[in-house]
């Protein structure tokens, strides 16, 4: 393997420019012309204008990426997160192509992308599934399984995800405004109507497990990263280990990781994603399969490169740690820094003024943008990511409020002031938080 | 006449109303996603709706009309 290409944009696009130039591979980047003149495009080896802003005429452009790679003759792509990285249509081109697809096998991608078919799969493996149902074709057979279950439940599209196709309802009456819009949405949105109904879990954690398997037959599970800081259904601020769990859980859940992985022939990076109440009763609720957003802080943790890890298992190599050898250290927190308004959320595009990070020991920068980038409203609010670690969560948390209180973004709005905010409150101080914890302390405020 | 109007670039995710409808000050005609955030638009004044110019799955800059109401 000597030429990557990575179909994707800003920071995931560098951090993988990184790993490559580490290994001393070549590296193809594509752009938008929104995004001609990000960092990550200079960075790459060489890059290709592929298409206007919008995303579907862009990063999701098939036959141009594949173009693009047949004509510069790569030997595997990596799609990074978002856009293609979960479509099986494009990992089945990509092979047909004879070129190697960075990720586990098209068969596992479309499983897993098809939440009622991932449910059902994991039910089959003995994973402790969220309770929920299989398809429900219209809205009589929804409201009767709601009742079923009781209220409040969750109203989501099978080929939903990232936060969008998803509809907590706390009666009847709210279902049955939901339901025939959600699903008309996802018909149109994601091209597959097919809905499903979960209990709604209060007061929950959200928690991931990172998973690696390499074609020989070798899973590994990487430990837990808590996500329940969020707005929206969107991940905010991310930490390893789990503030939460205690040692049985986290042993538990690691097994119920790998079991999911086994039972599907897991190969390459991905992560298993678990609701968890407020007893450590854990739940599966879907499995990515690619990397994570996220990723950085188990690498903090563990002491290892993940993009290596993963073109390491694509070239066909054997995982580099057997189970055992696996011992996280220390604590590691990232912050996604967002352009948007710190308290409404309302995103905030435009050109970045200047962005300075402070030198703070323990922490790393994984961003998409510098001084002068303009952040578009065509892509995802990211700006980057801010991954501070420390030898205790305390001292992560000591050396993220020096980051913040130095940090400057001028130009837009950005969300540095939340994390100021957050990072100083009592109850995230003690770990004591779920999903709906950020919404909260912003009414207090 | 009335033209409601996209408030930042996006993809139209919903189209709650059609031609013809009666609408209230304030109502939220059309749902955009944009930059991972649903935005609701709303209708500023009521009326009825004389004309949906868009179709979910749209891609659609700020400032273009989406719904016109007479």
């Amino acid at each position: 393997m000597k030429k990557i290409l990575i179909a994707n944009r800003g920071e995931i696009a560098e951090r993988i420019i990184r790993t490559c130039n580490k290994l001393d591979l070549e590296t193809v980047a594509v752009y938008s012309s929104a995004d001609k003149d990000l960092p990550y495009v200079r960075q790459a080896t060489v890059a290709y204008e592929i298409g206007d802003p919008p995303a579907a005429k862009s990063y999701l452009n098939q036959d141009e990426i594949l173009r693009v790679a047949k004509e510069e003759n790569v030997d595997a792509i990596h799609p990074g997160y978002g856009f293609l990285s979960e479509n099986a249509s494009f990992v089945r081109r990509i092979r047909e192509q004879g070129i190697t697809f960075i990720g586990p096998s098209a068969e596992v991608v479309e499983a897993m992308g098809d939440k009622i078919t991932a449910r059902k799969t994991m039910q089959e493996a003995g994973v402790p599934v969220v309770p929920g149902s299989g398809e429900i074709v219209d809205v009589t057979e929804a409201v009767a399984y709601a009742n079923e279950i009781t209220y409040p439940i969750m109203l989501k599209a099978a080929a939903g995800g990232g936060g969008i196709g998803m509809q907590r309802c706390e009666n009847d009456q709210e279902l049955e405004k939901a339901f025939v819009s959600s699903q008309n949405r996802a018909k149109a949105y994601f091209g597959n109507g097919a809905m499903f109904v979960e209990k709604f879990i209060d007061d929950a954690r959200h928690i991931e497990v990172q998973i690696v398997g390499d074609i020989h037959g070798n899973v590994v599970h990487l430990y837990e990263r808590d996500c329940s800081i969020q707005r929206r259904n969107q991940k905010v601020l991310e930490e390893t280990p789990s503030p939460f769990l205690s040692e049985e859980t986290r042993r538990q859940i690691g097994e119920a990781a790998l079991l999911a992985a086994k039972h599907v022939n897991y190969t390459n990076a991905g992560t298993v994603e678990f609701v968890m109440d407020q007893e450590e009763n854990f739940y599966f609720l879907e499995m990515n399969t690619r990397l994570q957003v996220e990723h950085p802080i188990t690498e903090e943790t563990i002491g290892i490169d993940l993009v290596e890890w993963q073109i390491n298992v694509a070239k066909g190599e054997e995982l580099p740690l057997k189970q055992e050898e696996i011992k996280p250290t220390g604590h590691s927190i990232e912050h996604r820094l967002y352009a948007e308004d710190p308290t409404s959320f309302m995103p905030s595009p435009g050109k970045i003024e200047a962005l300075q990070f402070p030198e703070i020991e323990g922490v790393r920068i994984d961003s998409g943008y510098e001084s002068g980038s303009t952040v578009s409203p065509f892509y995802d609010p990211m700006i980057a990511k801010i991954i501070v670690s420390g030898a205790s969560r305390e001292e992560a948390v000591k050396r993220s409020i020096d980051f913040f209180a130095a940090f400057s973004l001028t130009g837009i709005k950005h969300n540095g002031p939340l994390f100021t905010q957050l990072l100083k409150e009592n109850n995230f101080q003690q770990g004591n938080y779920s999903t709906s914890y950020l919404a909260k302390i912003l009414v207090k405020k | 006449m009335q033209e409601v109007k996209a408030s930042m670039a996006g993809t139209v995710l919903n189209v709650m109303v059609g031609e013809g409808d009666t609408i209230t000050a304030g109502q939220e005609l059309v749902m955009l996603e944009s930059m991972k955030m649903e935005i609701p638009i709303e209708g500023v004044e009521e009326g009825t709706v004389a004309e949906v110019k868009v179709n979910v799955g749209d891609f659609v800059n700020e400032g273009d009309v989406l719904v016109t109401v007479k």
